[in-house]
């Protein structure tokens, strides 16, 4: 209870005398406010000075940074006293692109470009207008001829040989592109006044909500086989695909229906007045608002879904994680798994840390 | 949409008294069953021909037969004699294991992170907030490969850690001085749990009477009398032993004690870490609802800190926290189906390796389906019921 006793504990702290100098008034009201807080203070500097100081030790003071190629030796000297970095740019373009051919990574390079811009420019508001859909639509055809070649002059690379970061990005992307306007259509099926639609949207997604992803993606790599008529064979990353989108439509699907609550009577009432059919009603005055009130739930929902995607790994998808822990079964770098996370760690980071930003600020200009 | 006043007829009026918006209704309602009916008898079909090809028996017989398959560690006896049923029962027991005990841990880490972030003191409230950002934007796969990965390349058994006297960590997992619980334990606990809910119970009877004229009644001496009192009474009178038994090393092992193998711990902590920091979040939200105009009212009361806390903060910070707390919680079993990707045996694990000996995928995922449908409305149902005993009481 200790903690408890600080929480808004501000208008005490301003009502102490004020302090000529402003770097000792700072430390005053917000490290050394009262004793306890004083002690607190102390015992948290001393244990982050520890961890910081180990950290600096470990990561890069005996760390290892580059050795000759597949020479691990160095490594092993340090091993248990400083970090082997050298294990990245060793096997970063293994991580990265899988085992798609060496000297074409190239192109998946480019196609993470592209996703990345793509990405960035979605953020962008005052490009929100019908182009963006059409330039989404240019540029995921543009990264699908890069992906697969065949044609240009490319050379073909069948979707087996694909791997690491794209493959995460493209089941993140596709997971949301089908999955958004799956969740509209139950959002809207939940709400419909026809018992027949609301119980087959209610049932879907309480199904999909209900059960973990890995039993979803179970069904997608055992049983997908078993639906389709026989000699019929759909790609292993195509059926774990479908899962996903499956998956982000129900969860999807709930965060639109908030939305579409949240939407006045007034509105809906106004639009029947004027005579317009329901789709021309939800198209034109209802969704726009609803997903206008639901825009950082749902990159939420996308921050989740983002991270979801590497589950793909325990039905042996190559995305980015699988690639990593697949890296580290050379016998050479075995010992050396945790700086290849810490690696992967920090590009998930820097995708849904931009997100969650992102998310804060719409957040914070909606003006709601 | 329909209102009672006169309106120009439609134009169109296809079947006399039906109106077009009934029957468009009828229509979309026809086509949208047909097509899911069509789907399901087309997939149906496919997997009835595909069964008969592959000489697979639909059906739950097989859940009587001998499993065979080793299960490291569980709750309950298990050997691979058993028959799939109990293999699963024992899967089931040990998804309950991690996502009770991640439940509990998630929450009190959780709740001190949240209370943490709101603290006065800005290293904490940094720190706090940087545990948070971090592990949620870290997918909890490779939080938890991480974890494992580190409790492997822990010390042998021989050079174990030992933080406190008693407590081992090492690659063999953690090993816990533990009290040997049997049947007369049980009693004495089962005599406390009782005991706790009586209090309960006269606490929200004391609560009505000063309620009804104003004097307080001190509580205290019914919880000491209910909670300890009367569960020592009966530990003496029955003679029970309470003699912690210490682990020691032998040999390559460690004998006695409680031990949590390095699986279960890597998914414990991974599933707490990170599912703690959602909730940090939640707590901290649903403290921050509270208007400030309470604390200052509560302030001018001259009430004590503790009480103030406990009568008029927490009761309605909880009106915010409940709901999406239920959903940490359904997350959290649900997620400990990732054991999978580190070898611990769940349910899912169980139903995996299943499927895989028999071949009988659909009723492999069935259970898996029916099993954690089953823990999510259990789950569901208990915190409605709490949400709306807590809720505001709208007149």
């Amino acid at each position: 209870m200790t903690v408890i006793t600080d929480i808004p504990d501000v208008p005490r702290a301003a009502r102490r005398p004020q302090i000529g100098n402003p770097a000792l008034r700072w430390l005053r009201t917000n490290l050394f406010s009262s004793i306890p807080n004083g002690i607190l203070s102390v015992v948290l500097l001393a244990v982050l000075a520890k961890g910081i100081f180990s950290f600096v030790q470990w990561g890069i003071a005996n760390a290892v940074w580059l050795t000759p190629a597949n020479d691990s030796s160095a490594c092993r000297a340090a091993r248990g006293l400083g970090a082997c970095w050298a294990i990245i740019p060793e096997k970063y373009r293994f991580i990265l692109f899988g085992t798609y051919p060496f000297d074409e990574q190239w192109r998946p390079a480019l196609s993470v470009v592209l996703f990345i811009t793509l990405f960035y420019l979605s953020t962008r508001r005052a490009l929100w207008r019908r182009e963006l859909a059409l330039l989404w639509i240019g540029a995921l055809a543009l990264i699908s001829i890069l992906m697969w070649g065949g044609v240009f002059g490319l050379s073909f690379v069948s979707q087996d040989r694909w791997g690491g970061l794209p493959v995460t990005l493209i089941l993140a992307t596709f997971g949301l592109a089908f999955g958004f306007p799956l969740g509209i259509l139950v959002a809207l099926g939940r709400r419909s006044k026809l018992p027949a639609i609301r119980s087959l949207s209610v049932l879907y997604v309480e199904l999909i909500r209900g059960v973990p992803l890995v039993s979803l993606l179970f069904m997608a790599s055992v049983m997908f086989p078993l639906f389709m008529p026989s000699g019929f064979n759909i790609d292993k990353l195509l059926r774990a695909q479908i899962a996903i989108i499956l998956f982000a439509g129900a969860y999807l699907a709930e965060v639109i229906r908030g939305g579409l609550q949240a939407v006045p009577r007034g509105q809906y009432e106004a639009a029947d007045a004027l005579g317009l059919s329901y789709w021309r009603k939800h198209r034109l005055i209802v969704l726009p608002q609803a997903i206008r009130h639901v825009i950082p739930p749902l990159v939420n929902t996308f921050i989740a879904f983002f991270k979801d995607t590497s589950l793909v790994l325990i039905i042996g998808i190559f995305d980015l994680l699988t690639t990593a822990k697949t890296a580290i079964i050379d016998p050479a770098w075995q010992q050396f798994s945790v700086e290849v996370y810490i690696f992967v760690a920090a590009i998930y980071f820097v995708f849904c840390f931009a997100m969650s930003r992102y998310s804060r600020s719409l957040e914070a200009t909606s003006g709601r | 949409m329909t209102s009672d006043a006169p309106r120009p007829p439609p134009r169109r009026r296809l079947f006399g008294a039906w109106g077009s918006r009934e029957l468009k209704g009828l229509f979309w309602q026809v086509l949208v069953v047909g097509i899911a009916v069509a789907i399901i008898a087309f997939l149906w079909s496919n997997t009835v021909t595909n069964l008969t090809a592959r000489r697979i028996t639909t059906g739950f017989a097989f859940l009587g037969r001998e499993a065979g398959m080793p299960i490291a560690d569980s709750l309950l006896a298990y050997n691979p004699r058993d028959a799939y049923l109990w293999a699963f029962v024992v899967g089931v027991a040990n998804t309950l294991r991690v996502a009770v005990i991640g439940i509990v841990l998630a929450t009190v880490l959780g709740t001190l992170i949240g209370i943490s972030r709101l603290s006065a003191n800005w290293l904490l409230s940094r720190l706090a907030a940087v545990y948070v950002e971090t592990l949620r934007d870290i997918p909890l796969l490779l939080q938890l490969l991480f974890w494992y990965v580190l409790m492997q390349a822990l010390p042998a058994a021989r050079a174990a850690w030992r933080p406190v006297e008693g407590v081992f960590l090492s690659n063999r997992g953690l090993i816990l001085p533990a009290i040997p619980v049997g049947p007369p334990q049980l009693w004495v606990l089962g005599m406390a749990v009782l005991g706790l809910v009586a209090f309960f119970l006269i606490q929200r009877w004391l609560v009505a009477q000063q309620m009804r004229d104003g004097k307080p009644r001190p509580a205290w001496p019914f919880a000491v009398g209910l909670v300890l009192a009367l569960p020592a009474a009966v530990s003496v009178a029955l003679g029970v032993s309470w003699t912690i038994e210490w682990p020691a090393l032998r040999g390559f092992n460690f004998v006695g004690g409680l031990t949590l193998a390095p699986e279960y711990f890597a998914l414990l902590i991974a599933l707490v870490t990170y599912t703690s920091a959602f909730i940090a979040e939640i707590v901290r939200s649903g403290i921050q609802s509270v208007p400030r105009g309470q604390w200052d009212a509560a302030n001018a009361l001259g009430l004590r800190r503790s009480f103030m806390l406990r009568q008029i903060i927490l009761p309605q910070a909880l009106r915010v926290i409940v709901p999406p707390m239920t959903s940490q919680y359904l997350n959290l079993t649900k997620n400990s189906s990732l054991a999978v990707a580190i070898g611990y045996q769940d349910v899912v694990s169980i139903a995996n390796t299943t499927l895989n000996q028999t071949g009988q995928a659909i009723e492999a995922i069935a259970l898996i389906m029916a099993v954690f449908l089953t823990i999510s409305l259990g789950i569901s149902f208990f915190m409605n019921w709490y949400n709306a005993r807590i809720a505001l009481v709208e007149r």
